[in-house]
């Protein structure tokens, strides 16, 4: 491996997938997609339902394989970096295993990797505070709201510090308010670990809000549209003023077009919308 | 205040019952309700229906008239333990076969095709008809200073009912995990045996702990019966058998051993509650979102 690709946190190139269909031939769900991503970098994956933003997360995650093209994690194979844990992981559904507590979620990864009781417990506290649920530790799953349990879902995708976190929807099934709480503090908990993300939403604000760059995906077969730069500043700028800055409308709009493939068909969309 | 409200509740349906019973042997005729030569309702002679009273008070007396001969209802006691003990062996050996079965299924495929059929049929066998030949084939067992009892075979045969729902519980609890769940595991790189012990496993109890019940309920129906099949003397199924024999002369005493059996029943459906009790934490459900 070269120099470089070692900074990149994820290499994707020319990859494609195709789901196999009971008709014969397929469903192609990606195809000729490359990104890099580089450490410490925040990308946002975004495109309409069945673009397969989520199915090229998968891939990086290898929780699926590719069907042509190669995935590199940190200069390795997918394969090899989630046998290495490189990656934390969260989905839309918190997936918190229901007969465990707050904090015998968080110490899930740590237990299944043979971490000791002691250093377990101190990691879980520290993440416990880290995402806010100081009082909630010894609480239930079914105790909690959706947002406290997205938060544990985080708190546990970072239980061993790692460099990548996937995310899928992590706030697809929250409310708006609970929402744009959680993506001021996901932007805040990146800044605290400098890990980097690649983050799959189908909101725009959201994506916009939280990334460095924003891939723009279109469906069948999923291809990369764009890829959007957005400039916004560190984390320090991820506030709550940020949404309300015309830089930020300004990028929104960027997305929003790129969505809808070029800027006359994009207002004509805008158009079909406020009618 | 809902648990007062439960058990009075429970009592007032043994008082019913109780009721229905003197009630209908005080207004039905004697020889029962017939339509042409078909008796409809049954007789309800002190031989056929004794008073409560009677039951009650024969319970209390001897045995036998033999001098020495203890209460009827130590005895009765005595071989619902007897018949308690062999249920609860059978019990825990269909617990474990059938959670092996349902392990082995989930593990493999093929397994699961393979053997799952054969755990349906399996119970269309009446192995009860089969006892006297369990008990011989159990005859032939002997090694070093081991030979098999007859107490076994009962146990043997009221496990093979035992397992049934177990395995079939089981097998479906292992494959309640959502797939987000499973997807977690694998992206921690964790193999079959760490997500079967720390994600199917516990995921399972919510199906298990009915499947247990029936288990339970399985076990001692097929201890009761396997002792009158197998010949076994000492618990309440033989002696149910026996003391009907003597039915025409003291109809009351053959009504002790059933209710020891329904108190075999009792306590082991109250162990498995108890056990349920204790895994509660396991059967909570996650309230998504």
């Amino acid at each position: 491996m070269s120099e470089s690709s070692a900074e990149l946190a994820v290499s994707v190139a020319e990859v494609g997938k195709v789901f196999p269909a009971r008709k014969g031939g397929g469903v192609s769900a990606l195809e000729a997609v490359s990104v890099d991503i580089a450490a410490g970098e925040f990308v946002s994956l975004i495109g309409p339902s069945g673009c397969g933003k989520s199915t090229l997360m998968r891939l990086v995650a290898d929780l699926d394989s590719p069907s042509s093209g190669t995935i590199t994690v940190f200069g390795k194979s997918a394969r090899q970096a989630r046998r290495d844990q490189d990656y934390g992981i969260a989905f839309q559904q918190a997936g918190l295993l229901p007969w465990r507590t707050v904090r015998e979620n968080i110490e899930l990864p740590l237990q299944l990797h043979g971490v000791g009781k002691a250093a377990r417990r101190a990691r879980a506290s520290e993440l416990i505070e880290l995402v806010g649920l100081g009082d909630f530790g010894d609480r239930h799953p079914d105790q909690l709201s959706g947002g406290m349990q997205q938060r544990v879902a985080i708190a546990r995708s970072l239980a061993e510090s790692p460099r990548l976190l996937l995310m899928d929807e992590p706030f697809g099934a929250l409310d708006e308010m609970t929402r744009e709480r959680m993506q001021t503090e996901l932007a805040r908990l990146r800044a605290e670990t400098g890990a980097a993300v690649v983050f799959v939403t189908h909101s725009i604000p959201e994506a916009v809000y939280l990334s460095d760059r924003v891939v723009v995906m279109s469906p069948r077969p999923g291809r990369i549209v764009q890829v959007l730069d957005m400039k916004l500043g560190g984390a320090e700028d991820r506030t709550d003023a940020l949404r309300e800055d015309a830089h930020f409308f300004e990028r929104v709009s960027a997305v929003r077009e790129a969505l809808h493939g070029d800027p006359a068909s994009a207002a004509r969309a805008r158009g079909a919308e406020t009618r | 205040m809902k648990r007062l409200r439960g058990a009075l509740l429970g009592i007032a349906g043994i008082v019913l019952l109780g009721v229905l019973w003197e009630g209908y042997k005080a207004l039905a005729p004697a020889i029962g309700v017939k339509i042409g030569a078909i008796t409809v309702l049954p007789r309800t002679s002190d031989a056929a229906m004794p008073h409560l009273a009677t039951m009650l008070q024969r319970a209390l007396d001897p045995v036998t008239a033999a001098a020495g001969s203890p209460p009827l209802w130590t005895a009765v006691l005595q071989a619902s333990l007897f018949t308690v003990s062999i249920a609860a062996v059978s019990w825990v050996v269909g617990v474990i076969v059938g959670f092996l079965i349902a392990t082995l299924m989930q593990r493999f495929r093929t397994a699961e095709s393979a053997l799952l059929p054969w755990v349906v049929l399996s119970q269309t066998v009446p192995l009860i008809a089969l006892a006297p030949l369990v008990k011989r084939w159990g005859s032939l067992v002997h090694f070093g200073a081991f030979d098999w009892q007859d107490w076994m075979s009962v146990a043997l045969i009221a496990s093979y009912l035992a397992f049934f729902p177990v395995s079939i519980g089981a097998l479906r609890g292992f494959a309640s995990p959502e797939p987000a769940h499973l997807d977690l595991m694998r992206a921690y790189g964790v193999g079959w045996w760490r997500t079967y012990l720390r994600l199917r496993v516990p995921a399972s109890v919510p199906y298990l702990v009915p499947a247990l019940r029936l288990a339970a309920a399985n076990a001692v129906i097929g201890t009761v019966v396997a002792e009158v099949s197998i010949g076994l003397s000492g618990g309440v199924g033989r002696m149910i058998i026996e003391f009907a024999q003597t039915g025409s002369s003291d109809p009351a005493k053959q009504w002790a051993p059933i209710f020891g059996a329904v108190l075999v029943g009792l306590v082991a459906a109250g162990a498995v509650a108890l056990l349920g009790l204790a895994l509660h934490k396991y059967r909570r459900n996650e309230v998504t979102a």
